[in-house]
């Protein structure tokens, strides 16, 4: 009975000395150091990405003098028009197919490059990077010239086959084809890098039990190095797919979306309706449609790498 | 199954000879250990069977037939790699089945096969895992697998224990000759562990240096080294090398290790080593079971001394002792109840039929 009646007076200051306590225990943990360090990143982040987000989110929503609450005015005005439907299919025949073409060549020039002997491959991995590391926006510049109908290098050589002139730029199916010439060109390097790393990773005693295992050098391929990388594979080309879908700079200089709009993708439309047409409510709508998009394929292909996650 | 044949096979890398010109005859059946310390040129040789390297010149026959040039997957050849060499996204049976499946065998045929496998190594169990959920020698059971189900006509191993602990290290040497005498499969092992050479072996090569130093059954080696490197490299502890010249006194061979230390050669010793220069310089090749202690009724041939220890290593069934003769460590196998201490004195006596004369300059076993 007696240590019940103490009880009351002495749970107040246990109380808060527990509280300090764990104050001082959540410090130290591993994950609220963590958690500090990381938060003026955390902090940046919200500010360059999730207020500018939430923004167009919102601007989506108004009327063209952004003045007005129109809800989905806007999208059902986008549904409505040809231009639209012909943007979503330009960006995706855009970045599919220069993903897809960026990780054949980054896939086959890591496989060159792998097999020079070790002393020239440092010179090769360095020239192959070159396209990366130039700033697209110049080098851009440079395909515009060599795509020129008159006086380019790539006409004056077809001439000499009795080919062309092509009007690279002029028409259509062959303006999209420039466009994605031009990314391919510029973002192969970085799947070469990527998969070159991977490849590196292989263990070598691998393609020697295929190799005696009866494998050719097709089934080694597709039985060692394919299951061996099939991570960063699917890694490289959703971040891909994210960077060539909101791809702006390549096509802008290139063709501007031109001819006729058959070379706009979502950003360089975007950027067409919403500062050159003045409609920045449009714009913010049309750009938003890449985050639908873009989730789908984010769930499918990290879902993947989730359930191999614990397997090499 | 087929014999393996050798005909002066070299490897040379740039200006390194990694293999100079071996000669070597694998029967039918049998089991060979190459053996020897790192960088002998043993792995190369066993690759160069494999096909995994070119051969820089000589040939190589595989039943009969010249495979220099055959690519490795039509060698019909199976190989058991040190780190395993699974592919951890197929599963055991897909690992085991991987060969006979590019080979288009039928599905019945295949799992008939990687059933009897699994039950000869224990692994039924395990064919639908993953090789990273095996552990070290369940992944080294299906790595054997895997080369069993293909029926090859050789077997290659490639130091298959290294990675694993000793105690399991023991296990799967047992059970590596448990498959040989069930398959009968051609076999060539690499190894630098001269106890898993012994063991398994049905002849062990020792190479050195890229090549071969001596061929033999694992008691040849053991009992008639034809050098050196091969009586020191075989045996553990090693063989002890005294310094030492042959002198004649009142008619009687004598081996003289120092001005104090003298044996007299048991006669048939004696004969063996009649014509050798006596003032040449040899060496005494002793092993540590044939310095034992003195007994009150020596054999012949068994010469006692005294020896003062330096250090014992008391090793249960029997202790080593190790004491220092002219400035070389020499070591002896007493028994534990000889009283052995270190550091104190103690009568040993040496078992002259069983000694070995070397040359100390050419270091060939006289």
């Amino acid at each position: 009975m007696v240590d019940v009646a103490f009880q009351p007076n002495s749970v107040a200051p246990a109380r808060s000395t527990r509280k300090r306590a764990s104050l001082r225990v959540a410090l130290k943990r591993k994950s609220t150091a963590a958690f500090l360090m990381t938060l003026p990143l955390i902090l940046l982040v919200g500010i360059l990405v999730v207020y500018p987000a939430f923004y167009s989110l919102h601007l989506a929503t108004l009327n063209k003098s952004m003045q007005r609450f129109v809800g989905f005015g806007n999208f059902e005005f986008l549904f409505k028009r040809e231009t639209f439907w012909l943007v979503v299919k330009q960006s995706c025949i855009f970045a599919l197919s220069a993903v897809f073409f960026k990780a054949l060549i980054g896939f086959v020039v890591a496989h060159l490059v792998h097999n020079v002997p070790a002393k020239g491959q440092r010179k090769w991995r360095g020239m192959l990077l070159v396209p990366w590391v130039i700033p697209p926006a110049m080098s851009t510049l440079a395909w515009l010239w060599l795509f020129d109908p008159s006086y380019s290098a790539f006409n004056y050589t077809l001439a000499f086959f009795g080919i062309g002139p092509i009007s690279w730029l002029g028409e259509p199916n062959w303006a999209r084809f420039s466009v994605i010439l031009v990314n391919v060109w510029f973002g192969a390097p970085f799947f070469m890098i990527m998969y070159l790393a991977s490849l590196k990773s292989v263990p070598e005693q691998l393609y020697e039990a295929a190799a005696i295992d009866g494998a050719n050098w097709w089934q080694r391929i597709w039985y060692v190095t394919l299951p061996m990388m099939r991570n960063i594979i699917a890694i490289t080309t959703l971040f891909s797919l994210i960077v060539t879908f909101a791809n702006f700079d390549i096509t802008r200089i290139l063709t501007a979306g031109g001819p006729l709009d058959h070379t706009h993708i979502f950003a360089t439309w975007a950027f067409r309706v919403g500062i050159e047409g003045s409609d920045l409510p449009l714009g913010a709508s049309v750009s938003l449609f890449m985050v639908p998009i873009l989730a789908i394929a984010a769930v499918f292909i990290l879902r993947d790498i989730n359930k191999r996650g614990n397997e090499a | 199954m087929a014999d393996v044949t050798l005909r002066k096979v070299v490897k040379r890398y740039d200006d390194v000879e990694a293999v100079r010109g071996i000669d070597l005859d694998i029967a039918d059946h049998e089991f060979v250990v190459l053996v020897g310390p790192s960088g002998c040129g043993k792995s190369t040789t066993l690759r160069m069977i494999a096909g995994l390297e070119d051969i820089t010149d000589g040939d190589i026959m595989i039943g009969g037939d010249v495979v220099n040039d055959v690519p490795p997957k039509d060698r019909d050849i199976a190989m058991v790699f040190q780190n395993y060499a699974l592919y951890p996204h197929m599963t055991v049976a897909e690992n085991m089945s991987f060969g006979l499946r590019l080979k288009h065998y039928p599905k019945a045929e295949i799992k008939t096969r990687i059933d009897e496998a699994a039950r000869m190594l224990d692994i039924v169990e395990l064919v639908d895992r993953k090789p990273k959920q095996l552990s070290g020698g369940q992944r080294q059971r299906v790595a054997m697998g895997r080369a069993i189900v293909r029926n090859p006509k050789v077997f290659l191993f490639d130091e298959p224990l290294s990675n694993l602990d000793a105690k399991l290290r023991v296990q799967m040497r047992i059970e590596i000759k448990k498959v040989h005498q069930k398959v009968r499969t051609t076999t060539v092992y690499v190894t630098h562990d001269q106890v898993e050479a012994m063991t398994l072996a049905d002849r062990v090569v020792v190479m050195n240096k890229g090549r071969i130093e001596q061929i033999g059954t694992p008691n040849d080696l053991y009992h008639h080294p034809a050098t050196r490197f091969v009586a020191g490299f075989i045996g553990s502890p090693a063989m002890n090398f005294l310094p030492c010249r042959l002198e004649e006194t009142s008619g009687q061979l004598h081996v003289r290790l120092t001005d104090r230390i003298a044996f007299a050669l048991p006669p048939a010793r004696a004969a063996h080593y009649q014509s050798v220069a006596r003032n040449e310089k040899l060496l005494l090749g002793l092993r540590p079971e044939h310095i034992a202690e003195a007994k009150a009724h020596p054999e012949p041939g068994v010469e006692p001394f005294d020896a003062v220890l330096d250090v014992t290593e008391p090793m249960g069934m029997e202790t080593f002792v190790y004491f220092t003769l002219e400035g070389t460590q020499v070591c002896g196998r007493v028994s534990p109840n000889a009283g052995a201490r270190a550091t104190g004195p103690l009568r040993l006596a040496v078992d002259l039929n069983n000694m070995h004369l070397l040359n100390e300059g050419t270091g060939a076993v006289i």
